[in-house]
């Protein structure tokens, strides 16, 4: 069973599935918080990603200048969090803030200049072709191999594929105890609720809008290098090429429902890797091409039939 | 003389593309203007008319399905025609969707589109694109109109081939960008008296207070559908007339909505939105902006080359398209910001009317 | 000048909505340790005055008043940090927090009295003890206003305003309401509160208000105001 069905599934379909998914899952996080406390969609977050990815790169390439070695991505990340982080901090100050309470059409609008905005000057900065980010073929790692083996069920997972899902899960750990167990988290969740409310509580919106910020930006930088490991290149496109199936999984789990987020995004990165998979048959169930279409597809049927979501998030 | 000649072509197509923007702009007016939908489709709906042109008109093909070689005309109505009817099945089942809700959806519903033209290579030649698009009047120059009726009727091949030779070879721009603003001019005539009708000033009192215009009895969804298919429509001839200019098109780079959909709102909200003037004029600013600054920037980048002799400028060159891109898209936020209301103010049809 | 157990006093309010006047020239006063309660039809502008005390809307003329402060043009958080809890009448639970994060929320302006606060208000309301895990929005009507009004305590309120609280209720939760104003007042905390149920609010209140169009019409003691016949006329008849 594991020979004919298991291992190519599981191996090819499966497990990409499941790493993709922990990118949109990520990357949705962040636009689930946006569309929940500032009550806009974000068109921005993506770009948000791929700077991350690009400015990890810069550090990269800046280690082996300097050390002589490569660094590993998830050790070069953390400066571009904090620069990426700054940079949300920022726009939000200069072109969000003033929108605060104008009509959310102005700030739709604003962040869709925004994604030109920073997508323009990675491309003037690092220019627009496409970067090698690790170079290699990724092999599978050695000790799962093994240890699979053991069982008869052999699992060929390259380390970066592990890093991600292990990196996603503990994120995902550590946000979790954020939202329920601290102040500013349960204040994020207040917010979400009612905006007015938390005012006429006395919670001070504009710190939880920053901390909005800090979460959701940290969630976009890992996710787009999580994107870079597993891809292996970036290129200044990939932010919008996210972008879609990202909303397409915040939307599907439930605005404002950050879980929703995580749920979204799995199921968005299972439906476009299984979608390739013969389920009937000697072809693909959907060709290739139309890969991109799965996440396009469910969103807008999503917005459709259901707005709220899997887990009953917010309507507007 | 030549110089001169040079400037005025540029002139031209300055003006033809300006125009092939203006009626963007004036197509989306309406879907924003008149019914206050975020439309973020525009690339997508521009490739249906550009798409359904070509592959009517173009001369038959060995690769692919068509094209029906049918004259220009008649694949400009049914750029428009079928642009509508998409629109018709999207706005009915997305109307009801709020602002960045639709937006969304119109983006996803854009990248669709452009991804089945990429696929199904059969109909659309996938990413190899379509080419030799006739173009309106320089189409006349070509074998396979002239030789055949209504040209053929007032002479034969040979002194058709003799005559078309005889020209300049830039006979056919003054007239190409002619029957761009032609169209524009038409267009807008009809937004015009659209506008000061029943129907536009309904619209007008859905856009200010949907509440009150339901409550009234008004059949506000209904009203939001027709502008959106109506506003696509325009945008569908838009395309179409996009495909005469580049005569080529193909399904990723043309449509690219980072420039067409971006520049086009921008267009809207710095002439004036809600507002016909205000988008064609918004149009022809932005794209003269537009194709200024590359010139400016190319020429800045040369003088800084011959300051710093053997600097590398092409790279510069290379990167100056985005740029201009930044530029723009922080003249949006300035625009946004200082003045939402956009350059030409909306005038109000009186309660009489004009 | 504020006398000496004069906790608010509002003078002379001339209070709107960007363009639309809806108070105009408002006068009323809370002291020490009082229930004032604010009556009167639809339309009168009593939340307005509440909207006003917080700084939500645009005041045009007059003063507020807290302790000798005068609030106009203070921001909303900074009005609450000085002592002003508000609930309002709809809204006014986080439904997706549970009823302890709810109370967590109120303390926002004083975190370090949280512990200490929570304790009192499980005293006072024992029905929220046993339901302090679950969500505020799965509880009923009666219950979320308890939650409102106990979230509105866990800062020392020096004044407790109440948008309308048996809004919607049943008659068996508005007595409920009505008897545990009166033990927070009891407690020490002065209120005031706008109200459409006039009959019982004016029963358990010191002093009432009675606003027409904006305006001040009536005002005096809780029991004058019930015997009163116009009072009674314009209000009470319809009711119960």
């Amino acid at each position: 069973m594991w020979d004919s069905f298991g291992f190519e599934f599981v191996n090819y379909y499966f497990v990409p599935g499941l790493v993709l998914g922990c990118i949109y899952a990520l990357g949705a996080i962040g636009i689930t918080l946006t569309f929940g406390i500032l009550r806009f969609a974000n068109f921005a977050h993506g770009e948000i990603m791929m700077t991350g990815a690009f400015l990890t790169w810069t550090f990269l390439e800046l280690s082996k200048l300097i050390f002589g070695f490569y660094f590993h991505p998830l050790i070069a990340c953390i400066p571009s969090i904090f620069i990426a982080i700054a940079i949300a901090l920022s726009v939000d100050r200069f072109f969000y803030k003033p929108f605060r309470d104008s009509p959310t059409i102005m700030i739709v609008m604003a962040s869709f200049g925004m994604m030109l905005i920073i997508r323009s000057l990675v491309q003037v900065i690092w220019g627009p072709n496409q970067i090698t980010f690790v170079k290699g073929i990724a092999k599978p790692n050695g000790i799962l191999r093994d240890l699979s083996g053991s069982f008869d069920m052999m699992l060929l997972v390259p380390s970066k594929h592990i890093f991600i899902i292990l990196g996603t899960v503990i994120i995902m750990l550590a946000f979790n105890y954020m939202l329920t167990k601290t102040r500013i988290g349960k204040a994020m969740r207040a917010v979400s609720d009612s905006p007015d409310l938390a005012k006429v509580t006395g919670i001070d919106v504009e710190q939880v809008i920053r901390a909005t910020w800090y979460v959701g930006g940290f969630c976009a930088v890992m996710a787009g290098v999580f994107m870079a490991m597993d891809t292996q290149f970036i290129m200044s496109t990939m932010g919008f090429r996210m972008l879609l199936p990202m909303f397409a999984a915040a939307i599907l789990g439930g605005i404002g429902r950050p879980f929703g987020a995580v749920l979204g995004g799995l199921v968005i990165g299972f439906a476009e890797e299984l979608s390739a998979y013969p389920w009937f048959g000697n072809g693909p169930l959907l060709s290739p091409g139309y890969k991109s279409g799965v996440a396009f597809s469910i969103l807008v049927l999503m917005l459709i039939f259901r707005p709220s979501g899997i887990l009953k998030g917010r309507v507007f | 003389m030549d110089a001169l000649i040079g400037y005025f072509l540029y002139f031209l197509s300055l003006l033809s593309v300006g125009g092939i923007y203006a009626l963007l702009a004036l197509g989306l007016n309406v879907n924003w203007g008149f019914a206050g939908l975020f439309n973020a489709g525009i690339a997508g709906f521009a490739a249906v008319g550009a798409y359904t042109f070509s592959l009517l008109t173009t001369a038959e093909s060995t690769f692919h399905y068509g094209g029906l070689g049918l004259p220009v005309v008649i694949g400009e109505i049914a750029a428009f025609l079928i642009a509508g009817i998409i629109a018709a099945v999207i706005g009915i089942i997305c109307i009801r969707l709020r602002a960045d809700y639709l937006a969304i959806a119109t983006i996803g519903i854009a990248e669709i589109i452009k991804l089945i033209f990429k696929n199904e290579a059969e109909l659309t030649n996938g990413p190899r694109g379509i080419s030799k698009i006739p173009r309106t009047w320089e189409h006349f120059s070509e074998a396979r109109y002239f030789s055949s009726q209504p040209l053929s009727w007032f002479g034969d091949s040979q002194s058709w081939q003799a005559f078309f030779d005889s020209l300049v070879n830039w006979w056919w721009q003054p007239l190409f960008a002619m029957t761009i603003l032609f169209f524009v001019f038409v267009v807008y005539i009809m937004l015009e008296k659209a506008r000061l009708s029943p129907w536009g000033r309904m619209m007008t009192a859905i856009r200010e207070n949907e509440v009150a215009a339901r409550a009234a009895g008004k059949n506000v969804t209904k009203r939001r559908v027709e502008a959106f298919i109506i506003g696509t429509m325009i945008m569908g001839l838009a395309g179409a007339l996009l495909a005469q200019h580049l005569r080529f098109i193909e399904p990723t780079h043309t449509f690219d909505p980072s420039k067409m959909t971006f520049l086009v709102w921008v267009m809207l909200i710095a002439g004036g939105s809600g507002n016909n003037r205000g988008a064609i004029f918004g149009a022809f600013l932005i794209w003269f902006v537009w194709s200024a600054s590359e010139l400016f920037l190319n020429g800045f980048i040369d003088i800084i080359g011959n300051i710093f002799n053997g600097m590398d400028i092409s790279m510069l060159k290379n990167r100056s398209g985005y740029l201009r891109m930044l530029l723009i898209g922080l003249v949006l936020q300035f625009v946004l910001q200082k003045y939402p209301k956009g350059i030409l103010p909306e005038r109000r049809p009186a309660a009489s009317g004009e | 000048m504020t006398s000496q157990s004069e906790i608010m006093n509002v003078s002379n309010l001339f209070a709107g909505y960007g363009e639309t006047e809806i108070l105009h020239g408002i006068n009323l006063n809370v002291n020490d340790g009082e229930i004032v309660c604010v009556i009167g039809p639809n339309g009168a502008g009593k939340s307005t005055v509440l909207k006003a005390i917080l700084g939500q809307i645009n005041i045009r003329d007059g003063s507020i008043n807290l302790a000798d402060q005068d609030i106009v043009n203070t921001p909303t958080t900074e009005i609450i940090k000085k002592g002003i809890s508000y609930v309002p009448q709809t809204n006014n639970v986080f439904v997706s927090l549970t009823v302890e994060e709810n109370l967590e929320m109120g303390a926002w302006v004083n975190p370090e009295y949280t512990q200490k606060k929570l304790i009192e208000m499980y005293e006072l309301f024992p029905d929220l003890s046993e339901k302090r895990k679950q969500p505020a929005g799965s509880l009923s009507g009666g219950q979320r206003q308890m939650v409102a009004m106990a979230k509105a305590l866990m800062v020392n309120a020096k004044i407790l305003l109440l948008d309308e609280p048996t809004a919607g209720l049943s008659p068996k939760y508005r007595s409920e309401i009505f008897s545990t104003i009166k033990t927070i007042n009891n407690n020490g905390v002065p209120i005031l509160m706008v109200e459409q149920n006039a009959k019982q609010a004016l029963g358990v209140s010191d002093r009432g208000y009675i606003l027409v169009d904006g305006a001040n019409r009536h005002t005096g003691s809780g029991i004058d105001l019930i015997n009163d016949k116009e009072v009674a006329r314009m209000f009470l008849g319809s009711r119960e």
